[in-house]
């Protein structure tokens, strides 16, 4: 018999999504509704899964299914980041006509798709959470069908994507014939000596996956798509399925192919290295803020990887904490970007930052402190996420990785600067809209001010991740 | 007489793969044929498993080889649905005209 317990959180979703389809169907003008109902459902869905906060490893469905701290911590995550996304992004939904029933719904089962792939323990079931995700994730992106940047955005994320899929999958079909099993733990008691196909396998769910978290360099379409997708779908994109993807590159790197450090080691350390030289050289010479994130994530992406890279328990955690700081201040960033609005249309250009700080003290303020925290200034947490990810490569005696982060870290200080003097010592230019809905203010408010007093506690963000302990 | 063995259709597997790769990248002109090249990888993966599946007397590579006919099926609608959306916008889906985006 399946303990169905463990898996309450995913039945519970997907059923209030399919409920939710049909209060849309039936009910005219039911968006509103929808998407309130939809927030309070990942409310219930987070006390779900703080419920199954555990130590223990529970495997369910054939061993296909497992259950442990890394996965519900990374859930928690998703969830929590998923409701400031809803909450900061009703009024952009409004005002450029895309609130429609079926925004909160993708979002929701984009959602559930990326819990099934943290959860994963097979093959099987963590592709059909990917895809489950990205399928979700390819409308998402072109949902503001009128719009030629969305639509064009939409279309080359989806080329891009179900490339990744086809060659991660190629890699599954590798691994399932060198091994003789589609079973994580299983695969790694199988696979002793090296070979030929099970090093190729690896390469390729290797470079399917770094397309999914935009590492160089499979990073081409993140600009683009960043660029033109609503600022709410940007939002979404620069926040969960990194997180999603990350958990399952610990997850396919530290169960499966442990015994393969030495062939999968210097390749995410390739990764990690031009990730974050790219994402630091690249990120000068742009001049809207959406594509600016976009390689200010990829160079993100290239820390968390610098950390996953080591091989160790410090290492993992190290990333895993990298991550969590990143969602925050990439929260912090994007409800400031939300409230560029001036007579319902909204401006994501550098120069419309100009002279913010005369017209609009506190937004300039949080926003410099995001762009500091995000440069990795003391005593920000962007600090922090580095100074983890440093004391774990160091530890490891992996010093060229470690002075490359250091570098690339002072070159990304440039542009992130360069925003920072625009914003209070540039002519201003007209004021912005100042009456933003509380549930904007309120995730601005939250998350810059975890930023900026992570500083005093900072031993409880890493209490609770020092449990996760895989190796 | 000639005996088709596991690396036959392995070989068979990599060249449409190759193949479906090459699609992608060379193809100048119609976005169609890039979601049929999507559709020759997944094929190629399907031929990998089924004929690991019967090497290895073991289902399980089968029933993958199912769900991910299903995926293929949607991945197709999905994409074909924002063809039309990006038609309709520009009025030609010529590979070489998409470019709005970029810098």
């Amino acid at each position: 018999m399946i303990n169905l317990n463990f898996v309450y959180p995913e039945i519970f979703l997907s059923i209030s999504l399919m409920v939710m389809l049909l209060i849309g169907v039936f009910k005219k003008e039911s968006s509103n509704i929808v998407y309130i109902l939809s927030i309070f459902s990942l409310i219930i869905l987070l006390v779900l899964n703080f419920n199954l906060f555990d130590k223990r490893e529970i495997y369910l469905f054939n061993e296909g299914f497992k259950i442990d701290f890394l996965s519900t911590f990374m859930k928690v995550l998703i969830i929590s980041s998923g409701i400031f996304v809803m909450l900061s992004s009703s009024i952009y939904l409004k005002a450029t006509k895309i609130f429609k029933i079926e925004y909160p719904i993708l979002l929701l089962s984009s959602i559930l798709g990326m819990m099934i792939m943290i959860s994963s323990n097979d093959l099987i079931v963590f592709y059909m959470g990917l895809e489950l995700q990205s399928l979700a994730l390819y409308v998402l992106a072109s949902f503001n069908r009128d719009n030629q940047l969305s639509s064009e955005s939409g279309l080359k994320y989806f080329v891009l994507s179900a490339l990744s899929s086809g060659l991660l999958l190629y890699g599954c079909s590798l691994i399932y014939g060198f091994s003789g099993t589609t079973n994580f733990n299983q695969i790694s008691l199988n696979i002793n000596e090296v070979q030929y196909g099970l090093t190729l396998g690896i390469v390729f769910i290797l470079v399917g996956l770094s397309f999914k978290i935009s590492a160089v360099p499979f990073h081409m379409w993140a600009p683009d798509v960043y660029a033109g997708s609503p600022t709410s779908v940007t939002m979404f994109f620069a926040i969960l399925p990194k997180v999603a993807a990350l958990t399952v590159f610990i997850k396919f790197l530290y169960i499966p192919f442990i015994n393969l450090i030495d062939q999968w080691q210097i390749i995410l350390i390739f990764l990690s290295i031009s990730s974050m030289i790219f994402g630091a050289v690249a990120a000068i010479g742009q001049e809207n803020l959406k594509r600016l994130m976009a390689y200010s994530s990829i160079s993100h992406m290239g820390f968390a990887l610098a950390g996953l890279s080591v091989g160790t328990n410090e290492g993992i955690q190290s990333s895993i904490v990298y991550v969590s700081i990143y969602l925050v201040m990439n929260l912090a960033f994007f409800s400031c970007l939300f409230m560029l609005k001036r007579n319902n249309s909204y401006f994501e250009n550098i120069d419309d930052l100009s002279g913010l700080s005369k017209n609009h003290p506190l937004l300039s303020l949080s926003m410099m402190i995001t762009l500091f925290s995000l440069a990795g200034i003391p005593p920000l947490a962007g600090f922090f996420a580095k100074f983890y990810i440093f004391l774990a490569v160091v530890k490891e005696e992996m010093y060229f990785l470690a002075i490359i982060g250091l570098l690339s870290t002072v070159i990304a200080a440039f542009y992130y600067l360069r925003i920072i003097k625009i914003i209070y010592f540039d002519p201003e230019k007209e004021k912005f809209d100042s009456d933003h809905n509380i549930g904007l203010k309120f995730t601005l408010i939250i998350s810059t001010i975890l930023i900026l007093i992570y500083f005093v506690f900072p031993s409880s963000l890493t209490n609770v991740i020092s449990n996760i302990n895989i190796l | 007489m000639f005996d088709v063995g596991l690396g036959h259709y392995l070989t068979l597997g990599a060249i449409i793969f190759t193949i479906g790769i090459a699609g992608i990248f060379l193809n100048r002109k119609n976005i169609i044929v890039i979601l049929m090249s999507i559709e020759l990888i997944l094929l190629a993966v399907n031929i990998n498993l089924v004929a690991f599946s019967s090497f290895l007397n073991e289902l399980t590579g089968q029933i993958f080889t199912l769900f991910i006919l299903t995926v293929a099926a949607a991945e197709a609608a999905i994409g074909l649905a924002i063809i039309v959306v990006y038609f309709r916008n520009t009025g030609t889906i010529r590979v070489e005209e998409i470019d709005k985006l970029k810098g």
